[in-house]
Formats: C-alpha cells, sequence, structure tokens
C-alpha cells in the first residue's frame, strides 16, 4: 500500500491483520488480499448499491457480529471480517435459493447457486425475465455516462428497468455501457436504424472509443475515437484514466502538425480496391453473403469479428463458396489492366477455406489464372490437388433466383446463384452456393491525384504514378528527389512492393550520401551588356530567382534557384537571357534543320 | 489533297508521279509531360503520322513567339505547342504564360489571314498517349486540308 498521511485503520479478515485506509470497503481491502467475496450488483465504478446482498460477511465489533454488504461496509477500526464462515455460507445460500426462485433461468445466479450447492428452491417459483435487478445498468447510465436514459419503474415485484415514461430514450448515445455491466445480459444493445449494435459488429469497424487500433498495430497502444468517447461527448466517465496505473490517458490531446525539412521523399501511398457496388450484376451490397476479398481477409483473420470463423451473415457455415475474379479489373467497363495480384490471393482464399471447412465445394471462376512468381504455379497445383473446382469463365451475375432453364433451383431457399460462361464446356451455366467473394481489383489510392499534384509527379493513364524510366528508373520520377513505391505506382503483390521500397529506400539514400546535389546544367543567365532593368524577368519566373542588381542595374539569376524552366528567356523583350542547352540559336538552328528541305 | 495536280501541267510532266502533299509541322514539346507522352507513345507502339517533327523544351513557357514565326517563315505548314494541363506545370506556372502567348499568337495570326488551325495549343499530360496520337493525327489531317502555307510567297512582302 502506498504511504500516505492519512489515518489506517487496523482490521483482521479472516483471521488475517491487514491496515486499510480509512473509506475503503471490506470488499476493497478483500480483493487486495485476493479474499475472494461474490458480487452481483457491484461495479466498481459505480457507487455500491447494496441490492442483492450476496456478499454479505460477518463482522464483529466488540464482541457483537451482524451481516453486512462487503460492498458498501465501510472499515473501522479493530473490526473481524469473516467471509467465509459457516453462518455466511449459510446466510449465502438462503439468498441464492430466494433468488432461484426467480432467476433460475439465469445463468450467473444459477452457476453462482451451484457453487454453494443450491441447485433447488423451496420457495414459489415466479420465473423473471431474466433482469435480477441489481441496477447496474441504471446506475452506470447516469453515475458514468452521465445520460440518464435507464430507470426503475414502479415497486416491489412489479419492479423493472425501462427508458424513462418507457419511450425511446432520446439521451441515449447507444454507447453500450448498460449492456456491458449487465451480468445477465438480459439488456442488449441492437438495431437503431438499419445498423446492428452488436459487439461483434463494434470490432469490425469503429470498435470501441478506447482500442489499439488493430493487432499488431506499431506502435501497439490503444487511441481514444473522439468522437464515440464518452468523455468527450458528455464529459463523464473517464473509466479509462482511473485504471490506467501509469496516468497516461490524456483527453486534452489535439492534433498537430509538424514540419519536417527533408532531402528525398518515397511516395507509398498505395492503392484502393475496387468498390464493387460500381458493378450491382454482382449484388454486393444487396445480399447479405456477397462479400468482398477485403472482407474476407477481415472475417477470416484471428483477431477479426469471429475470431477468425468463416461462417455467413447469420453465423451459419457456408457449405459451398464461388470466389469471383477479375471484379473491376480486365473490364472495359471499369479498368482495363490486370491487377495482378487477385489471382493468386483468390488462391489463397480458397486454400484458407478449405482448412476452416474440410468439406466445402469451393468454385474459383476466373477468366486466365495468372500465376507468375516464386512458387506460385506451385501454389495454384496445390490448390488444384485440394479438390477446389476452377472454371474458365468470368462469374457474370448473382442472383437470388435461378434465372437460367436448365438450373435446378436448390432445395434451400438461402442460395445464391451465380451465373457464368464455362467456356471449356462451351456453356453457360448457374451455381448455387451458400456465399460469393468478390476479387477486387486494385486501384489508384483515393487521393492519388491530389498526391501527385502536390509532389510534381505525374500518374499514368490509368491513375498510378509514373516512374521517370520503366526499366532504367523503375522507383525515380519526373521531379528530383521524389521517388515512388508499391502499389501507389501500379498493382503488385507484397513481394514485389517489398522489393520496389527497398530500391527506393536505397535511391533516397544515395542521394544523402553524396551530400551534395548537382545543379541543373541547363539553368538560365543575363547577358548584362543586353539588360535593360526593365524587370519583366523578376515577375515571370516562378520562382523568384532573379533579382536586380541595383548598382548595375541589370537582372542577376541565382543558379541554385533557377529550375531551367525558360520562361524568362521567351518574357525578355530585349532578348537578354540566354537558356544554357536551349539557346535562342540552338532552337533556330533545330528549326532549319528539320524544315530543310 | 493533291491540289499540286494541275491541267496545265506540260506533258512531259505528266510522266513524272505527282507527290500528294504532306503537311510539315513543328512540335514544341514541353518534356515532362507531351514529350514525355510522345516518347511513351512510341514505346507503346502507338500509330499516328509522321508529319510533326519534335523540339523538346523545358517547359511550354520557354516557347518564345518569334520561335513560331520563324516556323512558319521557314516552311512550316503548322505549329503544335505541347504542355502541361493547367495547374501541373513543372515550373508551377509556366504554361499559363505559355497559354496567355499563344492567345495573342493566334489573334495576329488571324488578322494576317493565318487559319486557325495551323497553330494549335494543347495540354497532354504524359500518361496520355493516345491523346497524342489523336492530337497528332487530327491535326495533321486538318492541316492537310488547308494546304500548305507557304508563308514566303503569300505574307512576306514582295
Ligand atoms: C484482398 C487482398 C488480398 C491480398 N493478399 C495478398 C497476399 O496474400 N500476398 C501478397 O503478396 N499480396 C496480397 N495483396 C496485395 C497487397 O495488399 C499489396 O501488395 C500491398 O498491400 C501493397 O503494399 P503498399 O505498401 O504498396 O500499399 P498499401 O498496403 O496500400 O499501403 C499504403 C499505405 O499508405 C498509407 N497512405 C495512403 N495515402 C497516404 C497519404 N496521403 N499520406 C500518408 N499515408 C498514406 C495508407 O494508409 C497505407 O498504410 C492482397 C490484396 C488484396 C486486395
Ligand atoms: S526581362 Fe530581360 S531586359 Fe528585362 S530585366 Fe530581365 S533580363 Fe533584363
Ligand atoms: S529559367 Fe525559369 S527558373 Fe530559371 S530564372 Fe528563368 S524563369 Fe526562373
Ligand atoms: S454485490 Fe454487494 S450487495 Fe450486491
Ligand atoms: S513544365 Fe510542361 S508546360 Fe511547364
Amino acid at each position: 500500500m502506498e504511504e500516505t498521511n492519512e489515518k489506517l485503520v487496523k482490521l483482521t479478515i479472516d483471521g488475517i491483520e491487514t491496515e486499510a485506509r480509512k473509506g475503503e470497503t471490506i470488499l476493497q481491502v478483500a480483493e487486495r488480499l485476493h479474499i475472494d467475496i461474490p458480487t452481483l450488483c457491484h461495479y466498481r465504478f459505480v457507487k455500491p448499491y447494496g441490492a442483492c446482498r450476496i456478499c454479505s460477511v460477518e463482522v464483529t465489533i466488540r464482541g457483537k457480529s451482524r451481516f453486512v454488504p462487503a460492498c458498501s461496509y465501510q472499515v473501522r477500526d479493530g473490526i473481524e471480517v469473516q467471509t467465509r464462515s459457516e453462518e455466511v455460507i449459510q446466510h449465502r445460500k438462503m439468498l441464492l435459493e430466494l433468488m432461484m426462485a426467480r432467476h433460475s433461468q439465469v445463468e450467473v445466479v444459477r452457476k453462482l447457486a451451484h457453487e454453494y450447492g443450491v441447485d433447488t428452491t423451496r420457495f414459489e417459483e415466479m420465473p423473471s425475465e431474466g433482469c435480477i435487478l441489481c441496477g447496474l445498468c441504471v446506475r452506470v447510465c447516469s453515475e458514468v455516462v452521465g445520460a440518464n436514459a435507464l430507470t426503475f419503474v414502479k415497486r416491489g415485484t412489479d419492479r423493472y428497468v425501462s427508458t424513462p415514461f418507457e419511450g425511446k430514450a432520446d439521451t441515449c448515445i447507444a454507447c453500450g455501457a448498460c449492456a456491458y455491466v449487465c451480468p445477465t445480459n438480459y439488456i442488449k444493445v441492437e438495431d437503431i436504424r438499419d445498423r446492428k449494435y452488436v459487439f461483434s459488429e463494434l470490432s469490425l469497424g469503429p470498435t470501441t472509443p478506447i482500442h489499439i487500433p488493430f493487432a499488431a498495430a506499431i506502435p501497439g497502444i490503444p487511441v481514444i475515437d473522439s468522437h464515440a468517447c464518452i468523455h468527450m461527448q458528455t464529459g463523464e466517465c473517464g473509466i479509462c484514466s482511473k485504471v490506467c496505473e501509469p496516468d497516461a490517458i490524456n483527453y486534452e490531446m489535439q492534433d498537430t502538425f509538424e514540419e519536417v525539412d527533408v532531402g528525398s521523399i518515397i511516395l507509398a501511398t498505395g492503392y484502393k480496391t475496387f468498390d464493387p457496388a460500381r458493378a450491382e450484376q454482382y449484388g454486393y451490397g444487396r445480399f447479405d453473403n456477397v462479400i468482398t476479398s477485403l472482407e474476407f481477409e477481415h472475417l477470416s483473420h484471428a483477431s477479426g469479428p469471429t475470431g477468425g470463423a468463416f461462417v455467413k451473415a447469420d453465423g451459419s457455415e457456408p457449405k459451398s463458396v464461388a470466389i469471383l475474379h477479375c471484379i473491376g479489373s480486365r473490364d472495359k467497363n471499369y479498368n482495363e489492366y490486370c491487377s495482378r495480384v487477385c489471382c493468386m490471393y483468390s488462391l489463397k482464399i480458397a486454400h484458407l477455406i478449405r482448412e476452416k471447412v474440410p468439406d466445402a465445394d469451393i468454385y474459383e471462376l476466373y477468366i486466365d489464372m495468372r500465376c507468375p512468381g516464386s512458387g506460385y504455379e506451385e501454389f495454384y497445383n496445390r490448390l488444384l490437388e485440394e479438390g477446389v473446382h476452377f472454371i474458365r469463365g468470368k462469374g457474370v451475375e448473382v442472383s437470388q433466383m435461378p434465372t437460367l432453364a436448365t438450373t435446378t433451383p436448390a432445395a434451400s431457399n438461402s442460395k445464391l446463384y451465380v451465373k457464368c460462361e464455362d467456356t471449356l464446356l462451351g456453356m453457360p451455366r448457374e451455381l448455387p452456393v451458400d456465399m460469393v467473394i468478390l476479387s477486387v481489383g486494385l486501384e489508384p489510392a483515393e487521393d492519388a491525384e491530389e498526391v501527385a499534384r502536390i509532389f510534381k509527379i505525374n500518374a499514368k493513364g490509368d491513375g498510378f504514378f509514373m516512374e521517370r524510366h520503366p526499366k532504367l528508373a523503375p522507383v525515380d520520377t519526373l521531379s528530383d528527389g521524389i521517388f515512388i513505391a508499391g502499389c501507389a505506382q501500379g498493382p503488385k503483390d507484397i513481394p514485389d512492393s517489398v522489393a520496389q521500397g527497398a530500391a527506393a529506400a536505397a535511391a533516397a539514400v544515395s542521394l544523402i550520401d553524396a551530400g551534395e546535389v548537382a545543379l541543373e546544367p541547363i539553368t538560365s543567365v543575363v547577358d548584362e551588356d543586353v539588360c535593360t532593368g526593365c524587370k519583366t524577368c523578376l515577375v515571370v519566373c516562378p520562382y523568384g530567382a532573379i533579382t536586380r542588381d541595383e548598382e548595375k542595374g541589370v537582372a542577376v539569376i541565382n543558379d541554385a534557384l533557377c529550375k531551367a524552366c525558360g520562361c524568362c528567356v521567351a518574357a525578355c523583350p530585349s532578348g537578354a537571357i540566354s537558356q544554357r542547352g536551349f539557346d535562342d540559336t540552338q532552337i533556330e538552328a533545330e528549326l532549319a534543320a528539320l524544315l530543310m528541305s | 489533297m493533291a491540289d499540286t495536280t494541275t491541267t496545265e501541267k506540260s506533258a512531259e510532266h505528266t510522266a513524272e508521279k505527282v507527290v500528294p502533299f504532306e503537311p510539315k509541322i513543328i512540335g514544341f514539346l514541353c518534356w515532362w509531360c507531351t514529350y514525355a507522352a510522345s516518347d511513351m507513345a512510341g514505346t507503346s507502339r502507338l500509330k499516328y503520322p509522321p508529319n510533326v517533327s519534335i523540339i523538346r523544351v523545358m517547359c511550354s513557357s520557354r516557347v518564345d513567339p518569334s520561335f513560331i514565326m520563324r516556323a512558319f517563315a521557314e516552311g512550316a505548314d503548322g505549329v503544335l505547342i505541347g504542355g502541361c494541363h493547367l495547374g501541373e506545370c513543372h515550373y508551377v506556372s509556366g504554361n499559363y504564360k505559355t497559354a496567355a502567348r499563344i492567345a495573342l499568337l493566334k489573334k495576329t495570326f488571324s488578322q494576317l489571314g493565318v487559319e486557325d488551325d495551323r497553330l494549335r495549343l494543347e495540354w497532354i499530360s504524359a500518361g496520355e498517349i493516345r491523346k497524342f496520337a489523336e492530337v497528332i493525327t487530327d491535326m495533321t489531317e486538318k492541316v492537310r486540308k488547308l494546304g500548305p502555307l507557304n508563308w514566303r510567297e503569300n505574307f512576306e512582302p514582295k
């Protein structure tokens, strides 16, 4: 215990002598000594309530003993506490038997009663709906969240929890704290508008207000989502700062913008996946069991919403899955180019499904299988051996009803039908499956255009950043000191992205290593004898490279600042400026040569 | 087309093969965009007429209006200026100056009676190789229709 000037009280718990601060409850002291006292209506962040009495212990003061609730009874000097005496056990047994009369179907109650050997009740049974009236939800909502969206209604055996006036609670912020503290899972937060607020889904998207961004995040420290944090919304809660021992929570922290001086920049801003809602025929967004490959990755991941279980939207296991290649790729309607990674990751998906659901029927619908790369063809062969059905023909439509006369409708009406033309069999087919995975292609990142503009680099026709030369300068750009790597330059897999990243890093380092930069050899120069000092050039130079030498009354170009556009040369009314390498006489000679005939 | 064929030509000439008119176009192309596009169009094996002879400049703003005059004077039938899209000039704002200069020049030319299609300003980024090929093809065809400019004969004081 920490050294304090506060008065300490001496007491014994189950014969153990100990000290405690004034104001501490027996439960707090017992917790410190690892003495287990059962509780039902207690939660350490709300005030003790003393509703269930299951935490009752026997306290003896000056020879007199009585039962008190450990969760709210504050220690006094010289008390003796018994948490497990025969009397205490008998007392709890009686309470549990009473509880069993109403809540025998509630798991926490049944389990606790069972621990105390109480499996039946002698009292008249009046089964509740699952609420044990511990009041935790009501108290959390008012004391912690500050929303006051829940309250008790009526008294005695009629008592129940509801919203004020039993209507929609306007003050409810859908934080889910009530559902979290409810020991019986009686209170649930769900179905608000068209979104389901269930905990499994929360971990799919914006998770809890304070969370580690994702498993294996670097740095692996939690962040607070200011839009979801109750403290930042209502000023209440603050639980995280109460439990954080190193006192690391800072609610006042703001985004900061920092300027860093650098000599070279590597743009590795990646890609975005094709949005399959643009291709309505695949039913993405209309059918629950049509998901994208990226969603599959999330679903099948051990830290995903289902802990890695591969399930349909209703939680059941799919027995047949179709993986549709080239969604948004190699398609004149969307992107003409091949996204390069989808064939291989589709194979990986099939392999993962085979692992999770060994007897599943897995279909790969492809245009061509493109598996170049070290070990890739071998992986394809392995999938062939794993019994995956490969159909050469692009999936063209997903529907809930068969559309071909030849299709035999499946017995189950939750099937999805994938239409394709099997070009090896030379006939149209329709596959009834439980789930469809769309292997979406790769597109330039959302802000690629803006990034290209900011860094003054070019993008290719498909929108990915352009390298200075496809073979000779694959990570350089037309802007000196700006390099590109990874999918920002074009679709590629991880090994290729890593290789390109390393190349870009090496190119950047070689600039730093050199320690000096070579100036443009083609800068412009003013002929002092011809310059009239009119200052026309000063205005046109985008880099402010030209100043006027007031003494001589002529313009002077700073070689280090001049980027050699030649704009001033064309602007000078006196013809006083020439650009090295692009001299008027040189260009005129070129012209003459080209027009000679 | 083939407007050099005239019936007045003497009999001895009729045996000779008539050379159809091939327009001569000078292209002043910015190195960062249109010139790069021309390079890519080549490596991509795009087909377009061979009538445009390219002069590379670092920025379209280097193109002195006098170069264009001189090109016409020395026998060009058309001049193409290729620069980066507005807002994308490698030198920040060079192409705005180009746009202003070409607009002025076009006015001068129209007063002289030089057809508008003979001077063309296009923004073609390095990636727009199709656009590059289309512009070259389109301009060549338009100038072919206009026929030779013959600056020396038509516009220079006798
Ligand atoms: C469903 C799916 C499965 C795949 N499976 C595999 C596989 O099994 N094996 C494989 O080798 N490849 C796989 N790939 C391909 C793989 O995802 C890419 O090769 C890889 O992610 C490319 O890495 P990158 O760093 O170039 O881009 P990204 O991974 O996209 O990373 C770009 C990063 O830049 C950040 N960023 C973007 N813009 C900015 C900005 N303006 N400022 C600051 N930061 C920014 C982004 O937040 C992101 O963190 C798969 C792809 C998909 C779609
Ligand atoms: S525009 Fe020409 S004449 Fe005027 S200050 Fe500049 S260099 Fe001298
Ligand atoms: S060439 Fe361009 S950058 Fe250099 S001084 Fe002239 S206007 Fe400025
Ligand atoms: S836990 Fe102490 S009275 Fe319920
Ligand atoms: S750099 Fe291309 S127009 Fe200026």
